[in-house]
């Protein structure tokens, strides 16, 4: 298991409501998605499947490419693949946007 | 080890009572006797094994049907006939816990194993909450399906301390085939883990019981050993008289304090918002 | 349209098993009457899991839904099959036990309040053992309790089915609602094989493994109440009436003599057949919906 974190220090936009998607079975996870008391978006994962950092990475960098909401979020991932992780982040979107 | 399940109970069975036989119309695997204790009687219970049983699956100590109602009955004669008493004078109920597990067995869950074990939980749990002081001396194994329905809806559990003692939800090999680890990382992990051990010391941790005891050959029972079980019996007896009639004590103790604050947060956490409407 | 009125229930129907555990949940409660308690927003999580190199779910996969249901007060708590099998941890366990702890607290103050429970559940949590075990016998004395004063309802809806320790709580359960594809046993037919031998138990025989364990099985042979479809308005409306039904004049685990002699009356000589268990032990107050 590996516990991540990264800093989106450029998300500013206020965000008002919370999302939870997704069940930590096997291949999927959940995201938790809530306002952030400070500036800039926060994401901190946990992982049962280690040394995939980059392609977090590479993950939440596209994601807060079109996303500026000054959000937390947490992950609880049971392998979940990269196109799944931007599924699930996209429906919390659709949650916090509605 | 296996070969020796049952018999560590069924000679505190009778070292306590002084009877090692069932009772007419009870299967053999089943012992209830009442016997004194301190200055009154109580109701003792025992699961033994049975090479005969016309169940197969039970014949090495495990509970089954037969088992299960058995106690059941017995349980609840005795919360009958008490009915009207006051609690100070309802009679103790003590189980004297050795067994294997629950039965693996077509025959059992055809017929509704998971039933037959309720009813006696049920039992035990209904004479909890009548008021009498239900008692578990865990001499042996207490595994998994089997404590549940013999034994862990007690007060007050005792237990001995020696390596003889397993209380656990499974045995280690599957235990070790289920979570992919080898009996030995299983055994390693317990001592860092203390919900995962199988040593009846990190059991204590947890809170859940009420004493460890001792004795030097727990198959065989010196007169001062049994009189020492008799008086954590006796003991145990009065301090769950004090208590409450739930299982609240389990979490509330100083052990639990340390080992189980998820429950202990999960709990106030629900009734912070339960009643905040 | 001419299309049968068969095939477009059929169609039209909202699988309930389809749901996850927190779905399944709401869809019990009238409309704008309930909120969940101890969500995954407080993220009380299990303390176990995550030192074993194992990702935790930020509810424990048991959810608790506090509402209103036909008018009258209740709580449904459900484990969620896809999280770690549904298996009671300490955090998922003490959930369902705190939240039967307080219906009955309302209960006896005159505010009688049912439970729900939705078990998917393989039974005890191998990772949190020993308090996963503690917890399945503090969640049936807190059953026991409430029952007193209100219904608790068991719904196992499948797929997983309800095994291992849990399967005592659906045994002391007021009313047990089950489907077609529903399982409810003791010993899963894996462990069972695995333990006793596939003399014993072939787990590979289908059809065998639902002649015992399955809800229609259990419904007939009295060890359950209600069999009904796959189909979330149906069971809804199973629940409302268990509801209605208050509590019952006698429990099922009470009937110690009745079930005392029919075990005693079983031929043990070979394996029992299911469907002659059946006919012998019918159910004549069994509900098909």
């Amino acid at each position: 298991m590996e516990k991540i974190e990264f800093n989106y220090p450029e998300a500013k936009r206020l965000i008002t409501k919370r999302a939870h998607v997704g069940v930590v079975g096997s291949g999927d996870m959940e995201v938790l998605l809530e306002p952030n008391s400070e500036e800039g978006a926060r994401v901190f994962i946990t992982t049962s499947v280690n040394g995939f950092g980059n392609a977090w990475k590479a993950v939440f960098d596209r994601f807060f490419s079109k996303f500026d909401g000054a959000v937390r979020i947490y992950i609880n991932d049971a392998g979940a693949t990269p196109g799944s992780v931007l599924l699930r982040l996209e429906q919390a979107v659709e949650v916090i946007e509605q | 080890m296996s070969e020796q399940v049952g018999l560590r109970g069924k000679a505190w069975f009778k070292a306590l009572t002084g009877s090692d036989t069932s009772n007419n119309g009870d299967p053999n695997s089943v012992l209830t006797t009442t016997a004194a204790v301190g200055n009154e009687s109580a109701l003792f219970l025992c699961v033994v094994r049975d090479k005969d049983s016309r169940f197969p699956c039970v014949r090495d100590g495990q509970v089954g049907l037969e088992e299960a109602f058995t106690l059941a009955t017995h349980v609840r004669a005795v919360i009958a006939e008490d009915r009207d008493k006051p609690r100070p004078a309802k009679r103790p109920i003590i189980a004297i816990v050795d067994v294997k597990s629950q039965a693996y067995g077509r025959r059992e869950e055809t017929a509704g194993i998971f039933f037959a074990a309720a009813t006696s939980a049920d039992a035990y749990a209904s004479a909890r909450m009548a008021g009498h002081p239900v008692i578990s001396l865990v001499a042996g194994h207490a595994f998994s399906g089997g404590f549940l329905t013999h034994g862990y809806q007690a007060n007050r559990i005792l237990a001995f301390d020696d390596a003889g003692i397993t209380i656990h939800a499974m045995h280690k090999e599957a235990a070790a085939r289920i979570t992919r680890r080898s009996v030995a990382e299983l055994e390693k992990l317990g001592h860092e883990i203390a919900p995962m051990s199988y040593d009846v010391r990190d059991y204590a941790k947890l809170g859940l019981l009420f004493k460890l005891l001792h004795a030097d050959d727990p198959r065989h029972p010196t007169s001062n050993e049994v009189a020492e079980v008799r008086r954590a019996i006796t003991e145990a007896i009065a301090d769950a008289r004090k208590g409450k009639l739930d299982l609240n004590n389990r979490w509330e103790s100083d052990a639990a304090k340390e080992t189980r604050k998820g429950t202990l947060a999960v709990r106030a956490a629900l009734e912070a918002q339960w009643f905040n409407e | 349209m001419n299309t049968p009125v068969l095939i477009s229930d059929f169609v039209n129907r909202k699988s309930f098993i389809e749901l996850d555990a927190r779905a399944r949940a709401q869809s019990l409660f009238d409309e704008g009457t309930y909120k969940e308690l101890v969500g995954p927003f407080d993220r009380i999580e299990s303390p176990w899991l995550a030192k074993q190199g194992i990702a935790p779910q930020s509810d424990d996969g048991c959810i608790v839904i506090k509402g209103k249901i036909g008018g009258s007060p209740a709580v449904a708590i459900a484990f969620e099959g896809a999280f770690q099998g549904g298996s009671v941890g300490e955090v998922s366990g003490a959930k369902m036990t705190a939240a039967l702890d307080l219906a009955a607290k309302d209960s006896e103050a005159g505010k009688s309040t049912a439970a729900v429970l939705l078990l998917e559940t393989g039974g005890v949590r191998l990772q949190e053992a020993n308090l996963g075990l503690a917890a399945v016998a503090e969640i049936i004395s807190s059953a026991l309790v409430l029952r007193r004063h209100a219904p608790v309802i068991t719904i196992v809806a499948g797929t997983v089915g309800c095994f291992g320790g849990m399967s005592l709580v659906a045994g002391v359960s007021s009313y047990t609602i089950m489907t077609r594809e529903a399982r409810l046993g003791l010993n899963g037919p894996e462990v069972i094989e695995q333990e006793s031998g596939i003399d014993e138990f072939d787990s590979s025989d289908r059809a065998l493994i639902w002649a015992i364990h399955g809800g229609e099985q259990r419904v007939g042979m009295g060890l359950a109440d209600s069999l009904v479809e796959d189909d979330a308005d149906k069971i809804a409306a199973a629940v409302r009436d268990s509801v209605h039904k208050g509590v019952p004049d006698k429990h099922r685990t009470e009937q110690v003599e009745l079930y005392r002699a029919r075990i005693a009356a079983l031929d043990t000589s070979s394996q029992i057949d299911p469907a002659t268990l059946r006919q012998q032990w019918a159910n004549p107050k069994g509900v098909v919906r």
